[in-house]
C-alpha cells in the first residue's frame, strides 16, 4: 500500500490533478492542474459554470468517476487518522477503486451528498435499512445500535417523529426532508470530509435556506471539513471560509470568502459578479460575459478565459498559459494582470 | 380590480383543478385544485413577476393563460390595442388559433424545446408559415430581421440546433416567440437552465425586446433576485392562491403577507458581510388535494391567530396597488430587504 509520511496539517491535498476522458472525439482534458488543500473543519466552496470540472474533481476523490476517465497527472493525499492517533497519509490515486480499502474510504471518512436526493436512495428499501447498511459497514456496531445511531442522526438533520419515520420508504418523504435524509445518511458514520455536489440546487429557496444553516449548524458541532460545490454565487457567499473559482478544468482564482467577493481580481472572477443579479440595485444592467463557455474538445490556448476577456493582451494571452500569483496570505490567481 | 387604458391582461378569479385519478377504473375521485381564484392584471410593457414554490401552481397559471391548458373557470381578457376586448377563455379553437399570435412563450429548457430535425431558420419560420405566410423571401427577410433583434449570427441560421450552446439556444427561442410580434409573452424559468455568465446576456436581451418591441412579460421563476432585478411587480403564489401582489421595490422593503417576508428572508445575498437570517417556517408545503382549512399557510404562520384557522382571507387592495390576502396585512411588522428602499422605481 503507498502510504506516505504526514507533512502538512491538511486533511485533504489535492496537487496538480489532471483528469482526462477519453471520448469518440479523442481524449478530453477535463481537469487540468487542479491543486485544492482542505484544513480540518474547514468549510472550502467551489464555484464554476457547466464544464468547469468542479464535479469530476470531486468524483476523483472517492474514486467514482465514469470508466471512460483517466487521471493524467496529480496526487490526491488524504490523511487518516482511523486506527489510533497516528496520522497516516494516503494517495487516493494509487489505490484500486475496486478495493477494499477504498470502499472503506468512501462514505467513510469522506462522505458524498448529491444534488438529486430522489435519485440517491434506493426506492425499495426504507430510509432506515440504507442508513443502516451504511452505519453497519463502516462502525463496529451492532444492529440495534445502528437503529439508534440513525434514529439519533435523523433526529439531528431536524426530522420530526425520527423513530417513525426512519421506516417509511424514500417517496413517503418531501424533497426537502429527503436532502436532510441524505444528509444524516452521509453524516451517519462521522466523516471527516463531507463532499456536497450542489446539494441546494433542486430545492426551494425556503428549504435551501434551512439546509445551509443545517451545514453550517453540523459543520460547528462535528467539526469536519465540508468541499460545497454550486453554481449559486449567493449560497456560496453564505456558507463558504475560502472560495475556488474553476473556469475550464482549471482553478483561476482562490482565496478567502471576503476577498473574493470584495477584492476580486481575476477578470472571470470580476466579471461573474457583475453577471449576478443583487437584490436593492434593480434595473442597472448587467454585465454579461461575451461569448460562451468553449467546449471542452477545443480547449483555448494560452490562459483559458483568454477567449472571452475584455483585457487580454494578444501575443500573451493567447500564447502563454499565466502562472498562478500571489495576491494576499492566502489570495491566489493565474492571470497575466498581476504576474 | 381595476383597468386602465394601459392594461393588457386580465385575469379574473382563474381556477384550474386537475383531477385524482385511482383504482383500477381510473375513476375521478375528487380534485386537486393547483389554482385557485387567481385575479390580476399585467399592463402593456410591464414585466410582472410571479414566484413560489414548487407545487404552487406557477407554470398552471402561465400555461392557462395561453390555454395550453384548460382553466376550470374564470376569465383571461385581452385587450387589443384597437380597444376591443377579447375574452380568451371564450374563444373557439379556430379562433384561438389565430389569437395566439398576440401571446407567445419561452421554456424553461432550451434543449428539449427546440425540434433537433428543423434548422435556426426553420424554426424562427414555423410561426410564420403555420399563421399563413406563404411568401418564401418576405418569410426569409422576417427571420433574418428577428434574429438580429436576438443577437443571433445570420450565417448560422441554416444550423441545427445542436451546435448552438444554451444560451444561444435561449436566443433562438426568443426569436420564435418574437416572429408573430406578440404583445405578451409569458417567460417560464426562462434563464433558469443558464450558467451565471450567459443569463445576464439573456436578461438583458428581453429587458431590451421589452423596451423596443413594448412587450408585456409574466416572468416566472423561483430565483428572487432575478425576479426582484427584471419585473416592475411581483406577485407571489402558495399552494395555488395569490398571497400578495404589489411594485416590486414595496414588496420587498415593506411585505404584506409573512409567508412573503419568509421568501425574502431565505435569499441568499451574494455578499458574505450580508448573512442570511431566515425567517424559519414549520414543516413543508401542505400536499394540495388536501389543504389546510382557513388561510393556507396558517399551519407554518408564526403570527397566525384562531381566525386563520377558520376563515380564508379575503383578497384586498390595503395601499394602492398593493394587494394581499392576510387577515392581519399591514398590521404586522414584517421585515423587508433591507437595502431595497420603497421609493426606488
Amino acid at each position: 500500500m503507498n502510504t506516505l509520511p504526514a507533512q502538512s496539517d491538511a486533511l485533504l491535498d489535492i496537487r496538480d490533478l489532471a483528469i482526462s476522458f477519453k471520448t469518440d472525439e479523442g481524449k478530453v482534458r477535463a481537469v487540468d492542474g487542479v491543486s485544492i488543500s482542505v484544513k480540518p473543519g474547514q468549510i472550502i466552496g467551489v464555484v464554476g459554470e457547466s464544464g468547469s470540472g468542479k464535479s469530476v474533481t470531486m468524483q476523483s476523490i472517492l474514486r467514482i468517476l465514469p470508466g471512460n476517465a483517466i487521471v493524467e497527472r496529480g496526487e490526491i493525499l488524504l490523511r487518516q487518522s482511523r486506527n489510533g492517533s497516528d496520522a497516516e497519509v494516503v494517495d487516493v490515486t494509487q489505490i484500486n477503486p475496486n478495493s477494499k480499502r477504498m470502499r472503506s474510504i468512501r462514505g467513510g471518512e469522506v462522505a458524498m451528498i448529491f444534488q438529486e436526493p430522489t435519485a440517491s436512495f434506493s426506492p425499495v428499501y426504507t430510509i432506515g435499512n440504507q442508513m443502516m447498511e451504511a452505519i453497519l459497514l463502516h462502525r463496529d456496531v451492532n444492529k440495534p445500535e445502528a437503529r439508534t445511531i440513525a434514529i439519533d442522526m435523523l433526529a439531528r438533520v431536524g426530522i420530526s417523529n425520527p423513530e417513525r419515520r426512519i421506516d417509511q420508504y424514500p417517496f413517503e418523504f418531501s424533497g426537502g426532508m429527503r436532502q436532510r435524509a441524505m444528509i444524516a445518511l452521509a453524516l451517519s458514520c462521522n466523516p471527516s470530509l463531507l463532499i456536497a455536489d450542489e446539494p441546494t440546487t433542486a430545492l426551494d429557496v425556503t428549504i435551501q435556506a434551512q439546509v445551509l444553516e443545517l451545514m453550517k449548524d453540523l459543520q460547528r458541532d462535528l467539526g469536519m471539513a465540508i468541499l460545497f460545490i454550486t453554481h449559486n454565487l449567493g449560497v456560496i457567499a453564505q456558507i463558504a471560509e475560502e472560495i475556488v473559482v474553476m473556469y475550464l478544468g482549471t482553478i483561476v482564482e482562490k482565496g478567502p470568502t471576503r476577498e473574493i467577493f470584495h477584492n476580486p481580481k481575476h477578470p472571470y472572477t470580476v466579471n461573474l459578479l457583475k453577471a449576478i443579479p443583487k437584490v436593492g440595485q434593480s434595473r442597472t444592467r448587467l454585465a454579461a460575459i461575451e461569448g460562451n463557455v468553449p467546449s471542452p474538445l477545443e480547449r483555448p490556448t494560452g490562459c483559458i478565459f483568454h477567449t472571452r476577456c475584455s483585457q487580454r493582451t494578444h501575443g500573451t494571452c493567447d500564447v502563454y498559459a499565466p502562472k498562478l500569483t500571489q495576491i494576499g496570505p492566502d489570495h491566489t490567481t493565474s492571470c497575466f494582470l498581476y504576474e | 380590480m381595476t383597468t386602465t387604458n394601459h392594461t393588457l391582461l386580465e385575469v379574473r378569479n382563474l381556477t384550474k383543478e386537475f383531477p385524482l385519478r385511482k383504482g383500477f377504473f381510473n375513476r375521478t375521485q375528487g380534485s386537486i385544485k393547483a389554482v385557485s381564484d387567481v385575479s390580476f392584471t399585467i399592463n402593456r410593457g410591464e414585466t410582472l413577476g410571479l414566484v413560489g414554490e414548487s407545487g404552487s401552481g406557477k407554470t398552471t397559471i402561465g400555461r392557462s393563460l395561453l390555454r395550453a391548458i384548460e382553466p376550470s373557470s374564470g376569465k383571461v381578457l385581452f385587450h387589443m390595442d384597437e380597444g376591443q376586448t377579447v375574452d380568451v377563455t371564450s374563444l373557439g379553437m379556430n379562433e384561438l388559433r389565430t389569437f395566439r399570435r398576440n401571446m407567445q412563450m419561452i421554456f424553461q429548457d432550451p434543449y428539449s424545446s427546440l425540434n433537433p430535425r428543423m434548422t435556426v431558420r426553420d424554426i424562427i419560420a414555423e410561426p410564420l408559415v403555420v399563421n399563413g405566410t406563404s411568401n418564401r423571401t418576405e418569410i426569409d427577410a422576417q427571420v433574418r430581421d428577428i434574429a438580429l433583434r436576438c443577437k443571433l449570427n445570420i450565417e448560422h441560421l441554416r444550423r441545427f440546433p445542436h451546435a448552438f450552446s444554451g444560451g444561444q439556444r435561449q436566443r433562438i427561442g426568443i426569436a420564435r416567440a418574437l416572429a408573430l410580434n406578440p404583445a405578451f409573452i409569458v417567460c417560464d424559468e426562462a434563464v433558469f437552465a443558464l450558467d451565471v455568465s450567459v443569463q445576464a446576456g439573456v436578461i438583458n436581451l428581453l429587458q431590451d425586446l421589452q423596451v423596443e418591441l413594448n412587450l408585456a412579460y409574466l416572468f416566472i421563476a423561483h430565483d428572487l433576485s432575478i425576479v426582484e432585478h427584471i419585473s416592475d411587480r411581483v406577485a407571489v403564489l402558495y399552494l395555488g392562491r395569490l398571497v400578495e401582489l404589489a411594485a416590486t421595490p414595496k414588496l420587498f422593503a415593506n411585505p404584506f403577507h409573512p409567508y412573503t417576508e419568509a421568501l425574502l428572508s431565505a435569499i441568499p445575498e451574494a455578499d458574505p458581510d450580508q448573512p442570511m437570517r431566515p425567517v424559519a417556517l414549520a414543516g413543508e408545503i401542505p400536499n394540495p388535494a388536501n389543504p389546510p382549512s382557513g388561510c393556507y399557510f396558517h399551519p407554518r404562520c408564526r403570527y397566525a391567530e384562531e381566525i386563520c384557522k377558520t376563515t380564508t382571507p379575503e383578497w384586498k387592495e390595503y395601499q394602492p396597488g398593493h394587494f394581499a390576502a392576510c387577515h392581519f396585512a399591514g398590521e404586522l411588522a414584517l421585515k423587508g430587504v433591507e437595502n431595497v428602499k420603497e421609493g426606488e422605481a
